[in-house]
């Protein structure tokens, strides 16, 4: 019998929002399904590398290059943020309470085989080249995504 | 009861202790009971719904002092 399916879209990049699609994503690849997760517009932010960017870009593409999140450790919470001391203050809280930060949940879910795809339009958008993204799995688009959200019994949009 | 193999996940918040639960399982011989020591409430519920998704015989859970012990043997 096939494992059953999840397809998980990460539309968010908030903190909270993030957390809690990949506490299901692991949860469920550690319950023997096989998980899909697929970024795109503001999720993305949260795969991508820190540090300097090589290659031309447009004035616009290096506006959301400075504007936006780079990586998980930057990502703002969707509500309480305060300016940026919300997120601080839930990373303490997550750190005293023993839940690892979102860079170990994206690592675990690569460990428990959690599949990523990045949406190449939100990366064409905001020229994003594939270099600069971390764990990614695959490049595609919505068939991709549509093809295998059809095969799952659970489908969410994050 | 008794298990054959002790894990112990005492502090730790979900999704960790079904999926410590979970490679604790793909490391034992089949038949082998795993004990886990938790003392995340939602673990009453979610070990025997994580065995019963993964076709694992959930055997019980009982209370210790500040904590709880759940029973599931690989098939």
């Amino acid at each position: 019998m096939a494992n059953d399916k999840v397809s998980i879209i990460v539309f968010s990049g908030d903190l909270d929002k993030a957390l809690a699609a990949f506490n299901i994503a692991t949860g469920a690849a550690a319950s023997g399904m096989d998980v899909t997760m697929f970024f795109t517009f503001w999720g993305i932010n949260m795969l991508k590398k820190t540090g300097p960017r090589k290659g031309a870009r447009t004035l616009l593409g290096r506006m959301f290059d400075l504007f936006m999140p780079k990586g998980p450790d930057k990502l703002p919470l969707s509500k309480m943020n305060m300016g940026g001391m919300g997120s601080v203050m839930m990373r303490y809280q997550m750190a005293k309470k023993k839940v690892q930060p979102l860079g170990e949940f994206i690592s675990m879910a690569k460990e428990l085989g959690v599949k990523i795809v990045a949406c190449t339009m939100s990366m064409e958008v905001m020229e994003i080249p594939p270099e600069d993204l971390n764990h990614v799995d695959e490049f595609a688009g919505v068939a991709a995504f549509l093809e295998e959200a059809s095969k799952s019994k659970i489908t969410l949009f994050i | 009861m008794k298990g054959d193999r002790l894990l112990d996940v005492r502090g730790m918040l979900c999704p960790m202790p079904i999926v410590k639960l979970s490679k604790a399982i793909r490391d034992a011989a089949s038949g082998e009971v795993i004990e886990m020591l938790a003392d995340d409430e939602g673990a009453w519920q979610d070990v025997p719904a994580w065995a019963k998704k993964t076709g694992n015989e959930y055997l019980g859970s009982e209370r210790a002092d500040s904590y709880s012990r759940h029973f599931v043997r690989k098939t």
